[in-house]
Protein backbone atom coordinates (compact mmCIF):
# COMPACT_ATOMS: atom_id res chain seq x y z
CA UNK A 1 0.00 0.00 0.00
CA UNK A 2 1.53 3.38 -1.02
CA UNK A 3 1.71 6.58 1.01
CA UNK A 4 -1.15 8.76 0.88
CA UNK A 5 -0.93 11.99 -1.29
CA UNK A 6 -0.11 14.76 1.38
CA UNK A 7 -3.21 16.45 0.26
CA UNK A 8 -5.25 13.21 1.37
CA UNK A 9 -3.40 12.88 4.76
CA UNK A 10 -4.14 16.49 5.69
CA UNK A 11 -7.65 16.36 4.97
CA UNK A 12 -7.37 12.93 7.17
CA UNK A 13 -5.36 14.54 9.63
CA UNK A 14 -8.05 17.29 10.01
CA UNK A 15 -10.76 15.00 10.11
CA UNK A 16 -9.36 13.07 12.88
CA UNK A 17 -8.44 16.18 15.40
CA UNK A 18 -11.98 17.65 14.25
CA UNK A 19 -13.64 14.41 15.01
CA UNK A 20 -11.32 14.06 18.42
CA UNK A 21 -12.48 17.51 19.38
CA UNK A 22 -16.54 17.29 18.92
CA UNK A 23 -16.45 13.92 20.91
CA UNK A 24 -16.40 15.83 23.63
CA UNK A 25 -18.68 18.74 23.21
CA UNK A 26 -17.80 19.86 27.12
CA UNK A 27 -14.11 20.60 26.58
CA UNK A 28 -14.77 22.72 23.33
CA UNK A 29 -17.36 24.96 25.18
CA UNK A 30 -14.63 25.31 27.66
CA UNK A 31 -12.78 28.36 26.11
CA UNK A 32 -16.34 29.76 24.98
CA UNK A 33 -17.48 29.37 28.95
CA UNK A 34 -14.22 31.27 29.78
CA UNK A 35 -14.76 33.85 27.20
CA UNK A 36 -18.31 34.54 28.88
CA UNK A 37 -16.97 34.36 32.49
CA UNK A 38 -13.80 36.89 31.88
CA UNK A 39 -16.32 39.06 29.81
CA UNK A 40 -18.59 39.21 33.03
CA UNK A 41 -15.75 40.40 35.30
CA UNK A 42 -15.06 43.41 33.62
CA UNK A 43 -18.29 45.23 34.50
CA UNK A 44 -18.25 43.81 38.08
CA UNK A 45 -14.64 45.32 37.98
CA UNK A 46 -15.21 48.63 36.35
CA UNK A 47 -18.81 49.12 37.08
CA UNK A 48 -21.84 49.09 34.66
CA UNK A 49 -22.38 52.39 33.01
CA UNK A 50 -23.40 51.38 29.68
CA UNK A 51 -21.39 54.21 28.31
CA UNK A 52 -18.17 53.16 30.11
CA UNK A 53 -18.68 49.55 29.28
CA UNK A 54 -18.90 50.81 25.49
CA UNK A 55 -16.06 52.54 25.53
CA UNK A 56 -13.94 49.26 26.31
CA UNK A 57 -15.88 47.13 24.56
CA UNK A 58 -13.92 46.65 22.15
CA UNK A 59 -10.84 46.36 23.69
CA UNK A 60 -12.33 43.77 26.23
CA UNK A 61 -13.58 41.41 23.56
CA UNK A 62 -10.60 41.22 22.22
CA UNK A 63 -8.39 40.71 25.35
CA UNK A 64 -10.36 38.17 26.58
CA UNK A 65 -10.46 35.96 22.72
CA UNK A 66 -6.54 36.62 23.14
CA UNK A 67 -6.65 34.78 26.76
CA UNK A 68 -9.06 31.82 25.32
CA UNK A 69 -6.81 31.42 22.70
CA UNK A 70 -3.90 30.88 25.08
CA UNK A 71 -5.86 28.65 27.71
CA UNK A 72 -6.76 26.33 24.46
CA UNK A 73 -3.42 26.66 22.62
CA UNK A 74 -1.46 24.34 25.01
CA UNK A 75 -3.09 21.07 24.29
CA UNK A 76 -2.87 21.49 20.47
CA UNK A 77 -0.33 18.55 20.76
CA UNK A 78 0.16 17.22 24.20
CA UNK A 79 -2.56 14.53 24.24
CA UNK A 80 -0.76 13.05 20.79
CA UNK A 81 2.33 14.15 22.38
CA UNK A 82 1.92 12.09 25.23
CA UNK A 83 0.96 8.63 23.10
CA UNK A 84 3.33 8.34 21.01
CA UNK A 85 1.13 9.54 17.76
CA UNK A 86 2.90 12.87 17.27
CA UNK A 87 6.11 10.63 17.10
CA UNK A 88 4.88 8.71 14.27
CA UNK A 89 3.57 12.53 12.70
CA UNK A 90 7.02 13.38 12.75
CA UNK A 91 8.52 9.88 10.94
CA UNK A 92 5.93 10.45 8.18
CA UNK A 93 6.93 11.28 4.75
CA UNK A 94 4.49 13.67 4.52
CA UNK A 95 6.14 17.50 5.36
CA UNK A 96 5.29 17.88 8.44
CA UNK A 97 4.69 21.94 8.17
CA UNK A 98 1.36 20.62 6.14
CA UNK A 99 0.90 18.37 9.04
CA UNK A 100 1.36 21.19 11.46
CA UNK A 101 -0.98 23.11 9.76
CA UNK A 102 -4.24 20.77 9.62
CA UNK A 103 -3.76 20.42 13.77
CA UNK A 104 -3.85 24.27 13.65
CA UNK A 105 -7.03 24.42 11.51
CA UNK A 106 -8.97 21.87 13.60
CA UNK A 107 -7.58 24.08 16.62
CA UNK A 108 -9.09 27.51 14.82
CA UNK A 109 -12.17 25.51 14.07
CA UNK A 110 -12.93 24.33 17.30
CA UNK A 111 -12.01 27.53 18.83
CA UNK A 112 -11.46 30.76 17.25
CA UNK A 113 -14.37 30.19 14.77
CA UNK A 114 -16.50 30.03 17.56
CA UNK A 115 -15.65 32.74 19.97
CA UNK A 116 -15.90 34.88 16.44
CA UNK A 117 -19.48 33.21 15.90
CA UNK A 118 -20.62 34.08 19.48
CA UNK A 119 -18.94 36.90 20.17
CA UNK A 120 -21.77 39.81 19.32
CA UNK A 121 -23.99 38.16 22.26
CA UNK A 122 -21.15 39.77 24.20
CA UNK A 123 -21.00 42.53 22.68
CA UNK A 124 -24.45 43.68 23.15
CA UNK A 125 -23.73 43.03 26.51
CA UNK A 126 -20.97 45.31 26.77
CA UNK A 127 -22.73 47.60 24.48
CA UNK A 128 -21.11 47.67 21.91
CA UNK A 129 -22.79 49.09 18.85
CA UNK A 130 -24.36 47.19 16.76
CA UNK A 131 -23.36 49.06 13.68
CA UNK A 132 -19.50 47.35 14.42
CA UNK A 133 -20.98 43.42 15.66
CA UNK A 134 -20.11 42.93 11.38
CA UNK A 135 -16.65 44.39 11.97
CA UNK A 136 -16.13 42.37 15.39
CA UNK A 137 -16.61 39.51 13.63
CA UNK A 138 -14.38 39.48 10.77
CA UNK A 139 -11.55 40.79 13.02
CA UNK A 140 -12.02 37.91 15.45
CA UNK A 141 -12.10 35.35 12.64
CA UNK A 142 -9.14 36.36 10.91
CA UNK A 143 -6.93 37.74 14.20
CA UNK A 144 -8.18 34.19 16.00
CA UNK A 145 -6.50 32.44 13.07
CA UNK A 146 -3.58 34.36 13.47
CA UNK A 147 -2.85 33.67 17.60
CA UNK A 148 -4.18 29.99 16.59
CA UNK A 149 -0.92 29.41 14.11
CA UNK A 150 1.59 32.20 16.70
CA UNK A 151 0.01 29.69 19.95
CA UNK A 152 0.42 26.58 17.59
CA UNK A 153 4.77 27.82 17.51
CA UNK A 154 4.60 28.09 21.83
CA UNK A 155 2.71 24.31 22.16
CA UNK A 156 5.24 22.93 19.66
CA UNK A 157 8.35 23.83 21.92
CA UNK A 158 6.79 23.66 24.97
CA UNK A 159 4.88 20.02 24.46
CA UNK A 160 7.77 18.01 25.82
CA UNK A 161 8.32 19.93 29.21
CA UNK A 162 7.13 18.79 32.08
CA UNK A 163 5.88 22.28 33.58
CA UNK A 164 5.63 23.93 30.24
CA UNK A 165 1.63 25.40 31.38
CA UNK A 166 2.72 28.79 32.20
CA UNK A 167 5.78 28.86 29.89
CA UNK A 168 3.97 29.31 26.57
CA UNK A 169 1.88 32.49 27.85
CA UNK A 170 5.12 34.20 28.68
CA UNK A 171 6.50 32.48 24.97
CA UNK A 172 3.86 34.27 22.92
CA UNK A 173 2.02 36.88 24.60
CA UNK A 174 4.49 39.48 22.50
CA UNK A 175 3.64 37.84 19.42
CA UNK A 176 0.11 38.38 19.93
CA UNK A 177 0.15 41.78 20.32
CA UNK A 178 0.38 43.45 17.15
CA UNK A 179 -2.88 41.40 16.50
CA UNK A 180 -4.38 42.63 19.33
CA UNK A 181 -3.27 46.47 18.40
CA UNK A 182 -4.94 46.22 15.18
CA UNK A 183 -8.03 43.77 15.77
CA UNK A 184 -9.42 46.32 18.87
CA UNK A 185 -7.98 49.10 15.91
CA UNK A 186 -10.54 47.84 13.33
CA UNK A 187 -13.25 47.10 15.91
CA UNK A 188 -13.03 50.99 17.40
CA UNK A 189 -12.92 52.64 13.79
CA UNK A 190 -16.26 50.66 13.25
CA UNK A 191 -17.88 52.08 16.08
CA UNK A 192 -16.64 55.38 15.56
CA UNK A 193 -17.81 55.01 11.71
CA UNK A 194 -14.51 55.53 10.40
CA UNK A 195 -13.67 52.66 8.00
CA UNK A 196 -12.23 49.61 9.57
CA UNK A 197 -11.29 48.13 5.90
CA UNK A 198 -7.05 48.93 6.22
CA UNK A 199 -7.30 47.25 10.11
CA UNK A 200 -9.05 44.31 8.93
CA UNK A 201 -6.41 44.41 5.95
CA UNK A 202 -3.29 44.89 7.95
CA UNK A 203 -4.81 41.82 10.16
CA UNK A 204 -5.24 39.69 6.49
CA UNK A 205 -1.49 40.19 5.90
CA UNK A 206 -0.68 38.99 8.88
CA UNK A 207 -2.39 35.92 8.62
CA UNK A 208 -0.88 35.74 5.07
CA UNK A 209 2.79 35.86 6.99
CA UNK A 210 1.63 33.41 9.63
CA UNK A 211 0.00 30.80 7.32
CA UNK A 212 3.63 31.17 4.83
CA UNK A 213 5.97 30.82 8.50
CA UNK A 214 4.68 29.51 11.34
CA UNK A 215 4.30 25.85 10.19
CA UNK A 216 8.30 25.80 9.66
CA UNK A 217 8.86 27.12 13.30
CA UNK A 218 5.65 24.32 14.78
CA UNK A 219 7.53 21.73 12.94
CA UNK A 220 10.79 22.66 13.49
CA UNK A 221 9.66 23.13 17.84
CA UNK A 222 8.09 19.41 17.53
CA UNK A 223 11.11 17.72 16.20
CA UNK A 224 12.96 19.94 18.56
CA UNK A 225 10.71 18.13 21.29
CA UNK A 226 10.59 14.55 19.80
CA UNK A 227 14.08 14.34 19.57
CA UNK A 228 14.69 15.66 23.79
CA UNK B 1 33.30 71.12 33.58
CA UNK B 2 30.09 72.83 34.06
CA UNK B 3 28.90 72.50 37.39
CA UNK B 4 30.43 75.49 39.93
CA UNK B 5 30.63 73.19 43.42
CA UNK B 6 30.21 69.67 44.44
CA UNK B 7 26.61 70.66 45.61
CA UNK B 8 25.79 71.79 42.42
CA UNK B 9 26.89 68.63 40.81
CA UNK B 10 24.59 66.67 43.48
CA UNK B 11 21.67 68.68 43.31
CA UNK B 12 22.32 69.26 39.15
CA UNK B 13 18.93 72.29 40.06
CA UNK B 14 16.59 69.14 41.28
CA UNK B 15 16.71 67.24 38.88
CA UNK B 16 19.58 65.34 40.54
CA UNK B 17 17.50 63.11 42.12
CA UNK B 18 16.46 61.38 38.80
CA UNK B 19 19.85 61.63 37.63
CA UNK B 20 22.19 59.77 40.02
CA UNK B 21 19.84 57.52 41.13
CA UNK B 22 19.96 56.70 37.41
CA UNK B 23 23.55 56.10 36.77
CA UNK B 24 24.10 54.48 39.98
CA UNK B 25 21.92 51.90 39.30
CA UNK B 26 23.42 51.49 35.95
CA UNK B 27 26.58 51.25 37.32
CA UNK B 28 25.51 48.24 39.57
CA UNK B 29 23.79 46.35 36.57
CA UNK B 30 26.98 46.82 34.53
CA UNK B 31 29.33 45.85 37.27
CA UNK B 32 27.32 42.21 38.28
CA UNK B 33 26.98 41.77 34.07
CA UNK B 34 30.86 42.03 34.59
CA UNK B 35 31.38 39.88 37.30
CA UNK B 36 28.78 37.48 37.25
CA UNK B 37 30.56 35.05 34.58
CA UNK B 38 34.00 36.03 35.98
CA UNK B 39 32.74 33.99 39.55
CA UNK B 40 31.08 31.75 37.67
CA UNK B 41 34.60 30.34 35.84
CA UNK B 42 36.37 30.65 38.99
CA UNK B 43 33.91 28.47 40.94
CA UNK B 44 33.81 26.10 38.32
CA UNK B 45 37.70 26.13 38.44
CA UNK B 46 37.78 25.71 41.49
CA UNK B 47 34.86 22.59 41.52
CA UNK B 48 37.11 20.52 39.26
CA UNK B 49 40.46 21.23 40.51
CA UNK B 50 39.50 19.87 44.02
CA UNK B 51 37.46 16.82 41.96
CA UNK B 52 40.74 16.42 40.34
CA UNK B 53 42.65 16.37 42.98
CA UNK B 54 40.22 13.86 44.99
CA UNK B 55 40.61 11.30 41.91
CA UNK B 56 44.44 11.63 41.98
CA UNK B 57 45.26 11.31 45.68
CA UNK B 58 42.15 8.24 45.70
CA UNK B 59 44.21 6.66 42.78
CA UNK B 60 47.42 7.20 44.09
CA UNK B 61 46.45 5.46 47.73
CA UNK B 62 44.93 2.38 45.95
CA UNK B 63 48.00 1.89 44.03
CA UNK B 64 50.04 2.19 47.63
CA UNK B 65 47.05 0.03 48.84
CA UNK B 66 48.05 -3.22 46.74
CA UNK B 67 51.92 -2.90 46.83
CA UNK C 1 39.43 30.94 5.02
CA UNK C 2 37.80 27.14 6.10
CA UNK C 3 40.53 26.56 8.57
CA UNK C 4 39.08 29.80 10.03
CA UNK C 5 35.21 28.40 10.23
CA UNK C 6 36.82 24.92 11.21
CA UNK C 7 38.84 26.98 14.16
CA UNK C 8 35.54 28.55 15.13
CA UNK C 9 33.68 25.23 15.83
CA UNK C 10 37.00 24.14 18.15
CA UNK C 11 36.02 24.75 21.77
CA UNK C 12 39.90 25.30 23.39
CA UNK C 13 40.91 27.80 20.30
CA UNK C 14 37.97 29.59 20.88
CA UNK C 15 38.60 30.30 24.59
CA UNK C 16 41.59 30.69 24.22
CA UNK C 17 40.92 33.87 21.53
CA UNK C 18 37.91 34.95 23.64
CA UNK C 19 40.95 35.83 26.61
CA UNK C 20 42.78 37.42 24.58
CA UNK C 21 40.38 39.77 23.35
CA UNK C 22 39.07 40.42 26.53
CA UNK C 23 42.79 41.45 27.66
CA UNK C 24 42.62 44.45 25.83
CA UNK C 25 38.75 45.08 25.22
CA UNK C 26 37.82 45.12 29.03
CA UNK C 27 40.06 47.54 29.64
CA UNK C 28 38.90 49.49 27.12
CA UNK C 29 35.55 49.45 27.58
CA UNK C 30 35.88 50.63 31.38
CA UNK C 31 38.02 53.63 30.33
CA UNK C 32 35.34 54.30 27.61
CA UNK C 33 32.19 53.64 30.42
CA UNK C 34 33.65 55.59 32.39
CA UNK C 35 35.15 58.56 30.08
CA UNK C 36 31.78 58.84 28.78
CA UNK C 37 29.74 59.00 31.91
CA UNK C 38 32.24 62.08 33.30
CA UNK C 39 31.93 63.99 29.67
CA UNK C 40 28.13 63.22 29.99
CA UNK C 41 27.43 64.50 33.56
CA UNK C 42 30.00 66.34 33.84
CA UNK C 43 31.46 68.55 30.92
CA UNK C 44 28.41 69.23 28.70
CA UNK C 45 25.57 71.77 29.50
CA UNK C 46 22.12 71.37 30.34
CA UNK C 47 19.36 70.80 27.75
CA UNK C 48 17.56 73.95 26.91
CA UNK C 49 14.14 72.18 27.61
CA UNK C 50 14.73 69.77 29.79
CA UNK C 51 17.66 70.87 32.03
CA UNK C 52 20.06 68.47 33.56
CA UNK C 53 17.71 65.12 33.41
CA UNK C 54 18.44 64.90 29.80
CA UNK C 55 21.78 63.37 30.91
CA UNK C 56 20.00 59.96 31.49
CA UNK C 57 20.21 60.01 27.42
CA UNK C 58 24.13 58.73 28.22
CA UNK C 59 23.25 55.42 29.44
CA UNK C 60 19.23 55.47 28.38
CA UNK C 61 19.73 55.31 24.59
CA UNK C 62 22.98 53.16 24.46
CA UNK C 63 21.59 50.29 26.30
CA UNK C 64 18.26 50.82 24.11
CA UNK C 65 20.47 50.32 21.22
CA UNK C 66 22.68 47.52 22.11
CA UNK C 67 19.88 45.71 23.76
CA UNK C 68 18.17 45.48 20.42
CA UNK C 69 21.49 44.46 18.59
CA UNK C 70 22.33 42.30 21.11
CA UNK C 71 18.82 40.26 20.53
CA UNK C 72 19.62 40.55 16.50
CA UNK C 73 23.29 38.97 17.47
CA UNK C 74 21.21 36.15 20.06
CA UNK C 75 18.74 35.32 16.72
CA UNK C 76 21.42 35.14 13.99
CA UNK C 77 23.80 32.82 16.68
CA UNK C 78 20.40 30.52 17.44
CA UNK C 79 20.27 30.63 13.39
CA UNK C 80 23.63 29.68 12.29
CA UNK C 81 23.86 26.81 15.42
CA UNK C 82 20.44 25.47 13.57
CA UNK C 83 21.47 25.43 9.98
CA UNK C 84 24.74 25.14 10.43
CA UNK C 85 24.66 22.97 13.47
CA UNK C 86 27.33 24.97 14.87
CA UNK C 87 27.80 23.82 18.24
CA UNK C 88 29.35 26.84 18.69
CA UNK C 89 27.13 29.03 17.49
CA UNK C 90 24.71 27.63 20.07
CA UNK C 91 27.23 28.92 23.23
CA UNK C 92 27.26 32.46 21.69
CA UNK C 93 23.49 32.46 21.68
CA UNK C 94 22.96 31.62 25.55
CA UNK C 95 25.41 33.88 26.21
CA UNK C 96 24.30 36.38 24.68
CA UNK C 97 20.21 36.46 26.35
CA UNK C 98 20.96 36.86 30.15
CA UNK C 99 23.52 40.08 28.89
CA UNK C 100 20.66 41.76 26.59
CA UNK C 101 17.92 41.42 29.41
CA UNK C 102 20.15 43.21 31.49
CA UNK C 103 20.50 46.07 29.33
CA UNK C 104 17.15 46.23 28.35
CA UNK C 105 16.13 46.45 32.17
CA UNK C 106 18.55 49.10 31.80
CA UNK C 107 16.90 50.81 29.13
CA UNK C 108 13.41 50.20 30.78
CA UNK C 109 14.66 51.63 34.24
CA UNK C 110 16.67 54.67 33.14
CA UNK C 111 13.28 55.50 30.83
CA UNK C 112 11.20 55.14 33.64
CA UNK C 113 13.27 57.57 35.87
CA UNK C 114 13.54 60.03 32.81
CA UNK C 115 10.50 60.37 32.29
CA UNK C 116 8.98 61.52 35.68
CA UNK C 117 11.08 65.07 35.40
CA UNK C 118 9.87 65.56 31.42
CA UNK C 119 6.83 63.89 31.60
CA UNK C 120 5.68 64.07 35.27
CA UNK C 121 4.45 60.47 35.56
CA UNK C 122 6.88 57.50 36.19
CA UNK C 123 5.67 55.56 33.59
CA UNK C 124 4.26 56.64 30.22
CA UNK C 125 2.87 54.13 27.55
CA UNK C 126 4.77 55.48 24.97
CA UNK C 127 5.95 53.39 21.54
CA UNK C 128 9.58 53.18 22.38
CA UNK C 129 9.06 52.28 26.48
CA UNK C 130 6.28 49.70 25.15
CA UNK C 131 8.36 48.64 22.91
CA UNK C 132 11.46 47.96 25.00
CA UNK C 133 8.99 46.39 27.70
CA UNK C 134 8.46 43.52 25.11
CA UNK C 135 11.47 43.06 24.03
CA UNK C 136 12.63 42.94 27.96
CA UNK C 137 9.24 39.92 27.68
CA UNK C 138 11.17 38.31 24.60
CA UNK C 139 14.54 37.97 26.21
CA UNK C 140 13.16 36.49 29.72
CA UNK C 141 11.08 34.13 27.63
CA UNK C 142 14.08 32.70 25.56
CA UNK C 143 15.99 32.46 29.03
CA UNK C 144 12.69 30.87 30.69
CA UNK C 145 12.44 28.12 27.64
CA UNK C 146 16.45 27.19 28.04
CA UNK C 147 16.16 26.34 32.18
CA UNK C 148 12.87 24.12 31.46
CA UNK C 149 14.65 22.20 28.89
CA UNK C 150 16.45 19.09 30.75
CA UNK C 151 18.36 17.98 27.61
CA UNK C 152 20.86 21.00 27.02
CA UNK C 153 21.15 20.24 23.46
CA UNK C 154 17.53 20.66 22.76
CA UNK C 155 16.94 23.61 24.90
CA UNK C 156 19.51 25.29 22.54
CA UNK C 157 17.80 24.50 19.57
CA UNK C 158 14.23 25.44 20.96
CA UNK C 159 15.57 28.80 21.73
CA UNK C 160 17.56 29.02 18.65
CA UNK C 161 13.40 29.09 17.16
CA UNK C 162 12.40 31.14 19.29
CA UNK C 163 15.02 33.59 18.94
CA UNK C 164 14.33 33.38 15.36
CA UNK C 165 9.99 34.04 15.67
CA UNK C 166 11.00 36.67 18.09
CA UNK C 167 13.46 38.22 15.34
CA UNK C 168 11.05 38.09 12.95
CA UNK C 169 8.23 39.68 15.18
CA UNK C 170 10.32 42.88 16.58
CA UNK C 171 9.48 45.25 13.37
CA UNK C 172 6.44 44.17 13.26
CA UNK C 173 5.85 44.37 16.87
CA UNK C 174 7.68 47.44 17.12
CA UNK C 175 5.50 49.04 13.84
CA UNK C 176 2.41 48.05 16.01
CA UNK C 177 3.23 49.59 18.87
CA UNK C 178 3.93 53.02 17.32
CA UNK C 179 1.18 53.51 15.31
CA UNK C 180 -1.03 52.16 18.40
CA UNK C 181 0.84 54.93 20.40
CA UNK C 182 0.31 57.66 17.78
CA UNK C 183 -3.33 56.85 17.40
CA UNK C 184 -3.50 57.41 21.17
CA UNK C 185 -1.50 60.07 21.68
CA UNK C 186 -2.79 62.50 24.20
CA UNK C 187 -1.69 65.92 22.99
CA UNK C 188 -0.90 67.13 25.50
CA UNK C 189 2.05 64.70 26.03
CA UNK C 190 4.48 64.73 23.20
CA UNK C 191 7.63 63.14 22.82
CA UNK C 192 10.02 65.81 21.80
CA UNK C 193 12.04 63.97 19.16
CA UNK C 194 15.72 65.22 19.33
CA UNK C 195 15.21 67.42 15.97
CA UNK C 196 18.51 68.63 15.85
CA UNK C 197 20.96 67.43 18.47
CA UNK C 198 23.99 69.85 19.48
CA UNK C 199 27.40 68.13 18.80
CA UNK C 200 28.63 68.92 22.01
CA UNK C 201 25.82 66.64 23.12
CA UNK C 202 26.77 64.02 20.24
CA UNK C 203 29.66 62.80 20.67
CA UNK C 204 29.74 61.73 24.48
CA UNK C 205 26.35 59.64 23.56
CA UNK C 206 28.08 58.37 20.50
CA UNK C 207 31.23 57.04 22.47
CA UNK C 208 28.65 55.72 25.14
CA UNK C 209 27.09 53.90 22.13
CA UNK C 210 30.26 52.38 21.53
CA UNK C 211 31.44 51.89 25.10
CA UNK C 212 27.61 49.74 25.58
CA UNK C 213 28.58 47.92 22.34
CA UNK C 214 32.20 46.80 23.39
CA UNK C 215 30.31 46.45 27.10
CA UNK C 216 28.28 43.59 25.19
CA UNK C 217 31.20 41.70 23.55
CA UNK C 218 32.78 41.77 26.37
CA UNK C 219 30.22 40.50 28.76
CA UNK C 220 29.39 37.77 25.69
CA UNK C 221 32.87 36.52 25.88
CA UNK C 222 33.31 36.25 29.05
CA UNK C 223 29.85 34.26 29.76
CA UNK C 224 30.83 32.45 26.37
CA UNK C 225 34.34 31.72 28.05
CA UNK C 226 32.31 30.29 31.02
CA UNK C 227 29.87 28.15 29.26
CA UNK C 228 32.93 26.25 27.79
CA UNK C 229 34.38 25.34 30.26
CA UNK C 230 30.97 24.03 31.84
CA UNK C 231 29.93 21.77 28.35
CA UNK C 232 33.64 20.45 27.72
CA UNK C 233 34.92 19.92 31.66
CA UNK C 234 35.22 16.41 31.21
CA UNK C 235 38.15 16.91 28.34
CA UNK C 236 41.65 17.17 28.46
CA UNK C 237 42.02 20.95 27.97
CA UNK C 238 40.01 21.83 30.76
CA UNK C 239 41.24 19.88 33.02
CA UNK C 240 44.56 21.64 32.28
CA UNK C 241 42.87 24.84 32.72
CA UNK C 242 41.44 23.66 35.89
CA UNK C 243 44.82 22.31 37.04
CA UNK C 244 46.75 25.51 36.18
CA UNK C 245 44.29 28.20 37.32
CA UNK C 246 41.75 26.08 40.27
CA UNK C 247 42.70 27.40 43.46
CA UNK C 248 44.62 24.93 45.49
Amino acid sequence: MSAPHTGQFCALLLRRQLLLAMRRPIEMGNPLLFFTMVIVLFPLGLGPAPDKLAIFAPGVLWITALLSNLLTSDAVFRSDFDDGSLEQLVLAPQPLFLSALAYILAHWLTTGLLLALVSPIFALMLNLPVSALGTLIVSLLLGTAVLSLLGGIGAALTVGLKRGGVLISLLILPLYLPVLIFGTAAVQAAVTGAPSGPYLAILGAMLSLAIALAPLAIAAGLRISIDA
Amino acid sequence: MYFDSFQALLTMNGHGIYVWPAYLITIVVIIAVLVAPVRRRNRLLEQLAAELRRTESAAVSGVRGQQ
Amino acid sequence: MWTFFHKLGSPPWLYAIAGAILRWLVPITLVALVGGMVWGLLLTSPDFRQGNSYRIIYIHVPAAVVALAGYYVMAIAGAISLIWRMKMADVVMKAAAPVGAALTFIALLTGAIWGKPTWGTWWVWDARITSMLILLFLYLGVVALYEAFDNKEAAGKACAVLSLVGMVNIPIIYKSVDWWYSLHQPASIKFSGESTIDPSMLYPLLLMIAAFYALFTCCLLMNMRAELLQRESRTQWVKKIAVKEGRG
